[in-house]
């Protein structure tokens, strides 16, 4: 130990506070001089005291876990009866499906209805957003030798998104019903009324052009219809909400914001669309 | 030079006494730290390291303020700012400041009964508080949220008693071995 005199020591010990506040200060100033520096000093503190964390954390996460579990079996019995009751719930509907099949295969057999032909589809990844003629729509990325064509209609896991607007060798634009220049003919699945769904570039379609006397309802599931042989009638596209402005607006099932994988289906309609761009691409030898 | 005093003399300090010197010595600051560490730990409780540096510097400043020297104040307080958020700096000086005024006071606090200590607790960490609020906004140039203040300052005043008591018992059990 270094040996000091007294009264040395005793100013050193009345010193140290003001100088220790003074560097404190310095410290404030190096920091905001050299983020850097402060972030690698945090870093590096972080990562000597890991271990010390790691075996603390071991504990904790027990001690979690176990009253988790004790939470859990707490809850068994109203969990139980809840489980119960949409076990109920559920059989109660699956005789009416049950039920409903049966009459429905009955209905048809008496009518000599030709089913619908089970549509193909193959799934695509979405790559890109935007771009292109058009404010909302996605590109896909295709094989070289996919039967990706115009006029396909693109459907994520929940709903309805969009339609095949321009083919590549490579990849595939979509315009989604969003877009300001897609126009969707719908069915209100209650009314059965047909009306248009009119994107607008924001997040919910409008709906246009509804018959006279059947205003579209809060709640309303709508599909998509027929009409114009551009879509099959059917396919799940949203709910009706109304604005607070009082016009109606179609709540898209599909997560057209977030959309990672769709599924391109070709119903070999070729509605709207003339013939010879519904023709492949490829058999043009334009591309 | 003096001159050799004749007798017995005091037995030479030995290593075993001299490292269990040096230890109980350190043993303030080597709590603190760790508790700083295990404060840290992702609890779901945010804001535990502060509310654990205020009260144990506070604590030996008044009780043993020889093992609590301003050098090791500093240290706290940087260990804490390197393990929060706070900017650099900051938690430094107001516990620095904490150090300071409760030295001048220490005289009248150290006979008072645990209450009153810990009222007096709640208004420096009212002031603390104030404090690093204020220099958090002044060193990031923008006024930050007061709810994180005020849940931190709720969490410091109530968990002073069980630190408090904490460490009487361990001060307690330093005098015994001291005396």
């Amino acid at each position: 130990m270094i040996r000091l005199s007294i009264p040395l020591r005793q100013a050193l010990a009345r010193l140290s506070l003001p100088m220790l506040i003074a560097a404190a200060f310095g410290i404030m100033l190096l920091g905001k001089a050299d983020t850097l520096l402060v972030e690698r000093a945090r870093m590096m503190l972080a990562d000597t005291l890991m271990p010390v964390w790691s075996v603390v954390q071991e504990p904790v996460g027990a001690a979690n876990n176990a009253v988790r579990e004790a939470q859990t079996l707490w809850n068994i019995r109203a969990e139980n009866t809840r489980l119960r009751e949409e076990n109920d719930r559920l059989h109660r509907w699956q005789a009416t499906a049950l039920a409903l099949e049966s009459e429905n295969a009955l209905l048809r057999r008496q009518l000599a209805w030709v089913p619908d032909p089970a549509p193909n589809f193959f799934t695509a990844r979405v790559v890109a957003d935007g771009g292109g003629t058009y404010a909302r729509a996605v590109l896909l990325a295709t094989a070289v030798q996919s039967p990706a064509r115009k006029g396909q209609v693109a459907l994520d896991e929940r709903g309805f998104v969009g339609r095949v607007t321009e083919v590549g060798s490579r990849s595939a634009r979509v315009l989604l019903a969003t877009d300001i220049n897609s126009r969707i003919p719908i069915t209100l699945e209650n009314s059965r009324a047909r009306a248009i769904m009119v994107g607008n570039n924001a997040a919910r379609p409008r709906l246009q052009h509804w018959p006279e006397g059947q205003v579209p309802r809060e709640g309303d599931r709508v599909v998509t219809s027929a009409e114009a042989g551009a879509f099959p009638s059917g396919l799940p596209v949203g709910v009706v909400r109304w604005t607070e402005s009082g016009a109606p607006e179609v709540e898209l099932f599909a997560r057209i914001d977030r959309l990672d994988v769709v599924r391109l289906f070709d119903f070999g309609l070729t509605g709207i669309l003339p013939p010879e761009s519904v023709a492949r691409p490829e058999s043009r030898g334009r591309r | 030079m003096k001159p050799p005093i004749r007798g017995r003399t005091e037995p030479p300090a030995g290593l075993l006494r001299r490292i269990d010197a040096i230890l109980r010595g350190a043993f303030p600051i080597l709590v603190t730290l760790g508790l700083i560490v295990l404060a840290a730990v992702p609890l779901g409780a945010p804001g535990l390291v502060m509310a654990v540096c205020l009260p144990t510097v506070f604590f030996w400043t008044i009780f043993r303020p020889s093992a609590m020297p301003p050098p090791a104040v500093f240290c706290i307080g940087l260990a804490q700012d390197l393990l929060t958020l706070a900017p650099l700096g900051s938690g430094v000086l107001v516990l620095l400041l904490t150090h300071g005024i409760i030295m001048r006071f220490r005289g009248l606090l150290v006979r008072q009964s645990f209450w009153l200590v810990w009222l007096v607790y709640a208004a420096v960490a009212v002031g603390a508080a104030a404090m690093a609020w204020a220099l958090t906004g002044l060193l990031s140039w923008q006024l930050p949220p007061t709810t994180p203040a005020m849940h931190q300052l709720g969490i410091s005043v109530g968990l002073y008693p069980m630190l408090a008591w904490m460490l009487t018992r361990a001060h307690r059990a330093m005098q015994n071995a001291e005396a």
